[in-house]
């Protein structure tokens, strides 16, 4: 039971990171229904801006992921402006493709100006603690990733629902063009939609970083695929679907490695993936409306 | 903020710029180290990798040999001959060491020692082969260096001074059943190498032919960061010993990892594991009571170690690391080789090289195995407090 508890905690703080990260798959798929594979490449840029303002301006963990979150959602604009807006009305495999490019380049151009290797994330920044609670093991930083992703995830929620921009959003996703005609601006939209999605990203970065240690310019993708199953699990385009998705993901992964075999873990993972799109392709939370595929 | 196309050009041209200057920095020349043969002298080719990516193996290795020749030389030489070396750079590269190889033929080299990686090895391989010339690898421990992959015969004239990486398994096991005296152990070893995997099953199979038990056999993968949900399962299982083949990158978050659950029992590996990022990432007090084989420790007291780690600090003022020790090495048997033959030949060298028996090297006495491989001992390295100790030497 002791075991089973523990196990919980390690699935609940791996998968509010995954769910992070799954938001801005869901987002940016929710409004111009492009499946944005640079994501995990930009919460990798998020980890080592939130490294090198913790190294080089010495600022806390705090400031280091705000840093980061505001870079990455300048570095989500820039990517849409140039990769994908001039393609928003081509074929979707064109963009599709073009994501996979941009991943590519923001992996490589990271390698080409840091090195491969992997960098360590300066233990000044947070300092671990481990509490011994009923014979259970719990850390500060599993304490820290799960607040700050739920925090990030409210905020978020808050945003979409009761702010203007947050119901543009949802008019675009809705209907682009019905949303133009009601004087709402769709470049302008998808831009904050982008430099939101990446700010997630860009927090869950950092706490790869504060995790586990040490981030490397692939750190991203991994993360990223498991994300973007979450976000399929959950239903693409939906929101809560993305969160719920992360976390049963992140839980399934840690009771496969902790009851079955810890072989089995990514099978079981991309499993999910195939067989969600065999039986219910809209995912948990999807409604067959049957324009989704 | 990209207005126009022309500035859309611009940045793109100015980012080129950016990062040609960028690339352009911090490379230096190579230099070779090319002495006129001498009539007379015995000439031995060093092909070793003095640029490219493992460039700081083959310099190494090279100042070994070169100390183990200069030494040679001042006693007299071998045979009543000065030992004469060619040393050329292979460039890491495969097809530069055979190209390396094919020049030192030219040269009447009575061996070759290097170069340093497997691939490299590889790649010179065939010339060695066919001019029937021994060729010594200081440090290429894959299996099929010195056995044809094949026809699994032995290659006649490729010899090596290092053990094959399985090896550390055996010794691994050892050590937790004869020294740390632990009755069961798990094995949670990366799945994507093979060098773990071989690790795995020799650690399995001496480990149970001491008497010990495999509580269980886990896996992670290259690039796993997450290691709990198997930590928690494996500190159920409750093992006295943990054994971790596999690389720094994922063995250190795994230990700290393992700690910070309340694992306290010892936990070992092999020399994947060494790398100051280890300490780094791990932290000091994580690392303590963890253990790791290795070919050699500039710690070591015995005499002959004490003597060398001497000699090489006053020439290259200079720690010896390993690769300068098995450069070193490599030279040393291939004297022992030229006495026991009595002829500065090729062929009778290989032959020689192959009957080599308890030869005292700097990384351990040697006994060569028909597979041309050394049954030697190794090193266990203990980290107290962040820092590498050497433990105790492991004889097989």
């Amino acid at each position: 039971m002791q075991e089973l508890i523990q196990q919980l905690v390690n699935g609940l703080s791996l998968g509010a990171i995954y769910a992070l990260i799954a938001l801005g798959y869901t987002m940016v798929y929710g409004i111009i229904k492009l499946i944005n594979f640079a994501h995990g490449d930009v919460m990798m840029v998020g980890a080592f801006v939130g490294f090198f303002s913790i190294t080089l301006l010495g600022t806390n963990i705090a400031v280091a992921m705000l840093i980061a979150m505001a870079v990455c959602a300048l570095l989500g604009v820039i990517i849409e402006k140039v990769a994908y807006r001039p393609l928003r009305n081509s074929t979707r495999i064109a963009s599709l493709i073009t994501a996979i490019g941009v991943s590519l380049l923001l992996e490589y151009l990271t390698i080409f100006l840091l090195g491969p290797n992997q960098k360590i994330f300066p233990d000044t920044a947070f300092t671990v603690k481990a509490y011994d609670i009923a014979g259970l093991s719990i850390l500060n930083k599993d304490v820290f990733v799960f607040v700050s992703a739920v925090g990030l995830m409210l905020v978020l929620q808050y945003i979409i629902k009761y702010t203007k921009t947050g119901k543009a959003m949802r008019a675009v996703s809705l209907d682009n063009e019905a949303a133009i005609l009601m004087g709402i601006s769709v470049d302008k939209t998808i831009s904050t939609t982008f430099a939101i999605g990446s700010a997630l990203a860009a927090a869950a970065g950092v706490m790869v970083g504060v995790y586990y240690g040490a981030i490397n310019p692939l750190m991203g993708i991994i993360p990223g695929l498991k994300a973007f199953v979450a976000a399929v699990l959950g239903g693409i385009g939906i929101i809560p679907g993305a969160m719920v998705g992360g976390f049963v993901i992140g839980l399934l992964e840690t009771l496969v490695s902790g009851y079955g075999n810890s072989l089995y873990r990514d099978a079981v993972s991309f499993g999910v993936l195939i067989l969600i799109l065999l039986v219910k392709p809209t995912g948990l939370f999807g409604k067959d409306t049957g324009e989704k595929v | 903020m990209f207005g126009t196309k022309k500035r859309r050009i611009a940045i793109l041209i100015m980012m080129v710029f950016m990062f040609g200057i960028i690339a352009g920095c911090g490379r230096e020349a190579p230099t070779n180290q090319q002495p006129a043969p001498t009539a007379g002298a015995i000439n031995v080719g060093l092909n070793v990798e003095l640029s490219g990516g493992v460039a700081s193996y083959g310099t190494n290795a090279r100042d070994g040999a070169m100390l183990a020749i200069e030494q040679v030389n001042a006693a007299g030489g071998v045979l009543g001959q000065q030992l004469n070396p060619i040393v050329r750079d292979c460039k890491s590269l495969p097809d530069e060491a055979m190209s390396v190889s094919a020049a030192l033929v030219d040269e009447n080299i009575v061996a070759q020692i290097g170069p340093l990686t497997s691939g490299n090895v590889a790649g010179s391989t065939p010339i060695m082969m066919e001019n029937k010339i021994p060729l010594i690898a200081p440090a290429a421990t894959a299996t099929n260096v010195t056995v044809d992959d094949k026809t699994g015969a032995t290659r006649d004239y490729i010899f090596r001074v290092c053990f094959i990486d399985p090896f550390q398994g055996t010794l691994m096991a050892q050590f937790a059943a004869d020294n740390l005296k632990v009755k069961t152990a798990v094995i949670y070893g990366d799945t994507s190498s093979d060098y773990a995997k071989g690790l795995a099953d020799y650690f399995k199979q001496t480990f149970t032919e001491k008497g010990g038990k495999i509580l269980g056999t886990e896996g992670f993968v290259k690039d796993d960061r997450d290691f709990r949900a198997t930590l928690t399962k494996i500190k159920g299982l409750g093992p006295e010993f943990i054994y971790v083949p596999g690389y720094y990158q994922e063995v250190a978050p795994l230990i700290a990892q393992a700690r910070e659950q309340g694992i306290t029992v010892p936990i070992g590996g092999p020399d994947g594991w060494d790398s100051p990022d280890m300490v780094t990432v791990a932290k000091a007090e994580a690392l303590n009571n963890t253990y790791f084989t290795n070919h050699y420790s500039s710690q070591d007291t015995d005499p002959k170690v004490v003597a060398f780690v001497e000699a090489f600090k006053t020439k290259y003022n200079k720690e010896p690391d390993g690769f300068a020790a098995l450069g070193y090495d490599s030279v040393q048997i291939m004297v022992q080789g030229l006495n026991d033959a009595q002829a500065a030949d090729p062929v009778k060298l290989a032959g020689a090289l192959a009957q080599i028996k308890n030869f005292e090297g700097i990384t351990g006495n040697m006994t060569i195995d028909t597979n041309h491989n050394p049954v030697k001992a190794g090193v266990i390295i203990e980290f107290k407090d962040g820092k590498q100790t050497m433990n105790s030497r492991i004889q097989p």
